[in-house]
């Protein structure tokens, strides 16, 4: 299937180059975060919703989901939390860390979940929660498809 | 990357369908870190455990079983979800037990060593200077990297599972030399005595820079640290900060002077802590009005000394009535408590002590947080402080002593 033209960022460029990636080209809804993430200390892996308190994205679905985050936290759960949760068809299309730990990447290598790693610019300069936004790990690049609806709850 | 003949082998399937799938997830691993080859590694400490793994990891477990997966070093298991013995008793779901029991049963077949320790490196294997392990618990590798100057990266669940059957790991990260010189600078002018002050400077530093790579050098340190104050110290830096190795000059084996630790570069930051910072972290916590009946001591699991200092802490005292105290260890130190009588004093106190386990990885924890009202979780470990967030807890850091005070006066002393 033919990809739609990426739209411009803010800035005009509309793409982010990341430093390292693995996986699939995939496309999807940004779901942009201020703090870093855990699958074991942040996340309900049941529902898949963030669910520490306090958290900057409380109560968000990370189904489907093209994460931005800007570091890995803690834990060596993600190795088999990645493949749990995409087991359970709540895992995320893509995630895309600031800085990562070998951790986030073995779990998403062993669950075929596409990461990403290095961000050549702060992500919130292109994109806002709710963009759909291509992943693409060959190019290692990650572009603005299209803009959120204005209707559409944000937040990052 | 630059494959050997046997590797090449492997990945044409010559050692078998397991091996050859370990092999691949290890090459993608690798290629994403940049690894130009493999090394060869000694020993393996993997986590599995059903409340981690979830269906679909008990199923690719069961899958390697058939395939014929044998894990060709030792190979021991970190801390589980379940002690069998108190399933009914803290209210899990039994059915998550018998999954449990069967997961065990694939890792036997496996070749693996159900331990079910994080302070492996304690109990069981202390590697030597320079010696590659794989090993998951991101405690036993800062331990493993950063005391015995031994290398290891985090290695989870299923990529521990591949270096167990392949036998190596991708070399990067705190396998190379580049990567375990220090590049935070770290002045300790606290008197650190207790272990949650250990485990509160891991939470300063860890907190302030979240980063795998980053390797804070601790210098001016007064006490010469015990291998609990080390434990401690490490899991709150790699549960914090993410972190995999650390320095302190005139003790860990690759810091004997300040410039060493740094590999003669200059650390990227300093920072100070004064027992002024130490304080600051105790008066950070709250209760929020709610009553402190649930203290524990866990993560990592005790080790026999922790569990004679809770013995004598506790020796001719009774817990509260309506309030509950854990503590966690692993099989070993449990039976050597009991035959040296700590155990006894920890138990007539009214401490219920759970082996194989750690508290915030117990199957149903936030069910079980519910069902016995429990809001605020005291405890003398940061890791734990950080972690069991997760399942809605509030948690609240203490001294040892002031631990056991609260268990059994109530009383609040930080």
């Amino acid at each position: 299937m033919r990809c739609p033209s990426p739209a411009r960022g803010r800035d005009g460029t509309g793409s982010l180059r990341v430093t390292r990636a693995f996986g699939a080209a995939v496309e999807g809804e940004a779901l942009i975060s201020d703090e870093g993430f855990s699958p074991r200390y942040d996340l309900d892996r049941w529902t898949g919703l963030i669910s520490r308190p306090g958290h900057a994205l409380e109560g968000r679905d990370i189904k489907d989901k093209i994460l931005i985050t800007p570091s890995a936290k803690g834990g060596i759960a993600a190795g088999w939390a990645f493949y749990d949760i995409k087991c359970k068809g709540i895992a995320p299309k893509a995630f895309v860390f600031g800085i990562t730990n070998p951790v986030m990447v073995q779990g998403a290598v062993f669950a075929g979940i596409t990461i990403t790693e290095g961000w050549s610019r702060d992500p919130h300069d292109i994109f806002k929660t709710g963009d759909i936004v291509r992943v693409d790990p060959g190019r290692k690049t990650i572009e603005l498809v299209n803009r959120r609806a204005t209707s559409q709850g944000g937040g990052t | 990357m630059r494959l050997t003949a046997e590797e090449k082998k492997i990945l044409r399937g010559a050692m078998g369908p397991a091996a050859k799938l370990a092999l691949e997830l290890q090459v993608e691993i690798g290629k994403f870190f940049g690894a130009r080859r493999f090394v060869p590694v000694s020993n393996v400490h993997m986590m599995g455990d059903i409340e981690v793994m979830g269906d679909g990891g008990k199923d690719f477990l069961e899958r390697m079983v058939k395939l014929g997966a044998r894990c060709v070093r030792n190979t021991t298991t970190n801390a589980r979800c379940f002690d069998f013995d108190y399933v009914a008793m803290l209210g899990q779901d039994a059915g998550e037990a018998d999954k449990e029991r069967k997961l065990i049963s694939c890792l036997r077949q496996l070749n693996v060593v159900t331990a079910d320790t994080c302070i492996n490196y304690q109990t069981i294997y202390q590697p030597h200077k320079g010696e590659r392990v794989a090993w998951g618990d991101t405690g036993t590798v800062i331990y493993a990297n950063s005391v015995f100057g031994a290398r290891s990266n985090f290695e989870s669940g299923p990529a521990a599972l591949a270096a167990a059957i392949t036998g190596r790991v991708p070399e990067y990260g705190f396998h190379l030399d580049r990567h375990r010189r220090g590049t935070i600078k770290v002045s300790v002018t606290a008197r650190l005595e207790d272990l949650a002050d250990w485990g509160a400077v891991g939470k300063i530093v860890g907190s302030a820079h979240q980063d795998y790579f980053a390797v804070p050098v601790f210098d001016g340190i007064k006490e010469k640290p015990s291998a609990d104050q080390l434990k401690h110290l490490g899991a709150a830096l790699a549960s914090y900060g993410s972190m995999g190795m650390f320095h302190m000059v005139g003790v860990t084996p690759e810091a004997p002077t300040l410039r060493a630790a740094f590999g003669g570069r200059r650390p990227r930051t300093t920072m100070t802590i004064t027992s002024r910072d130490i304080d600051r972290v105790y008066a950070g916590y709250e209760t929020h009005g709610n009553p402190l009946n649930l203290v524990v001591f866990s993560g990592p699991q005790q080790s026999l000394f922790e569990m004679k200092r809770l013995a004598e802490l506790l020796d001719g005292r009774k817990v509260k009535p309506g309030t509950r105290v854990f503590v966690t260890t692993s099989n070993g130190v449990k039976s050597a408590a009991a035959k040296l009588g700590y155990l006894d004093k920890i138990t007539t106190a009214g401490a219920t002590v759970l082996e194989g386990v750690c508290f915030y990885i117990l199957q149903n924890i936030a069910q079980i947080r519910v069902k016995n009202g429990w809001s605020n979780l005291v405890t003398n470990s940061a890791k734990l402080a950080n972690i069991i967030g997760a399942h809605r807890f509030n948690a609240i850091l203490r001294r040892t002593a002031a631990c056991i005070d609260i268990a059994c006066a109530g009383e609040d002393r930080p």
